[in-house]
Formats: C-alpha cells, structure tokens, sequence
C-alpha cells in the first residue's frame, strides 16, 4: 500500500464515516415517525426519503449543487454564517453521502422499530415508566440491532457513493476523491490498470466487511428477542 | 370502596358497558371470551380510554370524563399481571423483577420471591422460561412494582396444579393480609368461588 493509496482509503473512510454519524439521528427521527407517527402527509414525507434511493443519482448530485452553491438557499446561509462553503470540499462528498445512504438507514430502522412489540411498552408504562424510560429502556433496546445494521449499510452505501458525488463536489484528488471516484480516475489514465485493479480489490473488501457485520447484527437480533 | 367503575367504550361493533362498585377484598370479573373483561383491565391500567363513566379505585379517582381527569398510566400504579407474561426479552428475569421497584415496598422481596419459586431463575433470560416460571415472573414484577392495586388477567393458566395452589395462596394472603384491592380475570368457576369476595358477570 503506497501513502496515495492510503490516502484515498483513508479519505473514503471518513466520508463514509462523517455521512452516516451525521446521518444517524436524522435518518432514526424519520424513522420514527414513519414507524410511529399518524400525521397528513406521512406517505410524502415516506416518498421524499426514498426519491434518493430511485432518482438518478447524478439529479440528487445536481439537486444538491443547486442548494449547496453559494447563492443557493443553503450554500448562501453557510457563506454568511459561517463563512464556508462545501463546494469541492470532502465536507460536500460526505453530504452527498449522507443522502445517498439516507433511504436504506431509513428503511432499516423503521423496520426495527416496528417490530418493536407495543404490549412490551405497555408493561413498561403500567410499572411505573415514564415516555422516556419506556424509550430508553425498552424500544431503543430491542430496536438497536436493527439501527446498528442500518447504520452499517449506510456506511457500506456511503463508500460507494459514486454519482451524486461526482456532480455535486467533482473528483478532487485527496479532497472529494473517494474510492469509487479514484477508480474512475485511474480508469480514465492510460496505463492506470494496476490501479484500477488494486482500488477496486479494496473497494470489494471494504463493501463485504460493511454488508457481513451488517448480516451478523440483524442475525443477532434474531435470535431469540422475539420470545414473549 | 376498591374499585367504582362505570365504564362504556365501543370497540368496533361491540359495547363494552361495565358497572362496578365493590367493597373491600378480591372482584372476579367472570364472562365469556369477548365480553370485554380483558378490556376493562386494560381501561383501569390506563391503557385504553374508556369512551364515558369514571374510573375510581381505593377513593382516588384514575378517570373521569366530566372532570376531565385522565391519570396517566404510569402514574396509576396498577400491578398488572397481563394475559401473557409480557417479560422483557433483552432483561434478565432478575432485571425484569425490579423494573418497576419503588423504594420500600409492603410485601418483603426476598419473600415474595421465595413465595413465588423464582429465586432460581433470577439470572436467566426470559425466553429460556417455561410458561409457568414466565407467569410467576410476571406476577413477582407486578407485586415489587409498590402497586396500589392489582390488575390480574387470567393468573392461574398455565399452572401445574401444585403451583396453582400456591399462587392462590399467594393471592388470598395479598387479598386479606395485604389489602390490595383485586380485579381478576377468569374463565374458572372454581378459582372464581374460591378467590373471589364478589363475582361480577359481564
């Protein structure tokens, strides 16, 4: 493994890794409410998680360089109140990322918060527990495999975050340059070959390692936690 | 007066109407499968909200439409022994036990536990229970929870008959020495003439 090689590993990790934390309590709240939540316009807000998950992505790249440029609705709050801009920033590829892999955390949590058995909740109330408690010590619980296996696929999803990265923040060697868009630059090089060749090696292994520790935690859930 | 209850609520098609005012002691609500009984339970837990009427249990009111009281379940301190066990799966049974303990509690846990013979189970998981441990479970964490009354839902199924035995012990002692005022569920005309100090028909 050269330093460059590294390099870029070590930037799709974090990518990957900032995406899905940031991602986490927006994509559990959706979750949530999609779970739990009666309200108008629950099957929108269900639609609009999902649209990433069937849009093309290089739109979702556009979508997000529109909002994101500096006189965009959120690229010119950035600028005045912060003073930064994403744009061509690995700040930007992690957002893209982060929408990116949005749907599946979704789709995963909700899931496990709905198989959550509410006469479990119910117990917990009548011994005493408040809303909080009953959260925190029954429904987080017993959903956690499941918000753990979508936070994983999330991940594994950010990693190959490809399309809307591109568009949005382009290919910015060691700055937005992730493995996916490495592999693409290689390929474009002559006599890129062996690059291309070792990236995508690591490519496949990071994927399966992120989609297996996946597997094995929804197994986990499975075994057994069901029982009344 | 342990339980005044005037209750109706619809539930789909049918009209559960329920009247009750008992005394001291043990109320059996007897009645065939779908009557409701399990319903009313689950009104008097806070549960489901009853549609109309008042729910008042040892002189506190828990529910009244026209006083616009609606005490929030947990705040109700009702020990409920549902119809399934109702243990927290990822909880050890020691866990489960003292989930919902306040403080010092009438009854002494040591003994309770011992009454209910689970003191050998206190470090297994509830799925690894058989249904009749699961039950004894159940009713020990619903006792430590300190409750002001007791909610019980059929407590005798899924007894050996040895154990059985103890559990209605178990229940007249709470019933008499205790005083908790008790609702029970049952389909038993037996346990329901044994147990009950009043029989309700719904």
């Amino acid at each position: 493994m050269t330093p460059e090689l590294w390099g870029i590993v070590w930037l799709s990790l974090k990518v990957g890794g900032v995406a899905v934390l940031g991602c986490l309590p927006v994509a559990f709240a959706l979750a949530w409410l999609l779970a739990r939540g009666r309200f108008p316009g629950k099957l929108l807000l269900d639609g609009l998680v999902h649209l990433p998950l069937v849009v093309p992505p290089v739109v979702t790249g556009w979508l997000l360089l529109l909002a994101f440029a500096p006189a965009g609705p959120i690229g010119s709050w950035l600028e005045s109140w912060f003073g930064v801009s994403v744009l061509f920033r690995w700040t930007g590829a992690a957002i893209a990322s982060a929408v990116m892999a949005l749907p599946l955390m979704v789709r995963a949590m909700r899931l496990s918060i709905e198989a959550v058995d509410r006469r479990l909740e119910q117990a917990a109330a009548t011994l005493g527990a408040g809303r909080w408690r009953v959260f925190a010590s029954v429904t987080l619980p017993l959903s956690l495999p499941g918000i753990l296996a979508g936070t994983v696929l999330g991940f594994a999803r950010a990693l190959g975050e490809f399309g809307a990265t591109i568009t949005f923040v382009s290919s910015v060697p060691g700055e937005t340059q992730t493995l996916p868009l490495a592999i693409y630059a290689a390929l474009q090089m002559p006599g890129g070959e062996a690059q291309v060749l070792r990236l995508a090696g690591i490519s496949v292994l990071l994927s399966l390692a992120a989609l297996l520790v996946s597997e094995l935690i929804a197994r986990r859930a499975g075994r057994g936690l069901h029982v009344l | 007066m342990s339980f005044d209850l005037d209750l109706t609520k619809r539930l789909g098609e049918a009209e559960i109407t329920c009247r009750i005012e008992a005394g001291e002691g043990l109320t059996v609500l007897f009645g065939p499968s779908g009557a409701g009984k399990t319903s009313v339970l689950n009104m008097v837990a806070g549960l489901v909200e009853p549609d109309t009427g008042h729910i008042r249990v040892a002189g506190e009111t828990l529910f009244d439409v026209g006083a616009g009281i609606d005490v929030p379940v947990a705040e109700r301190r009702a020990g409920y022994v549902f119809q399934e066990p109702r243990l927290f799966p990822h909880l050890r049974v020691r866990a489960n036990l003292f989930y919902g303990r306040r403080g010092d509690i009438g009854l002494d846990v040591d003994e309770t536990i011992a009454l209910l013979g689970i003191a050998h189970l206190l470090e297994r998981w509830p799925r690894t229970l058989s249904g009749g441990e699961a039950r004894r479970v159940a009713i020990g964490r619903a006792l430590l929870s300190d409750p002001r009354f007791l909610l019980l839902d059929e407590p005798l199924s899924s007894l050996d008959r040895a154990r059985r035995e103890e559990i209605m012990t178990l229940i007249e002692r709470l019933r008499d020495t205790v005083k908790l005022p008790i609702l029970m569920v049952t389909h038993d005309r037996e346990e329901a003439a044994r147990l009950g100090t009043r029989i309700v028909e719904i």
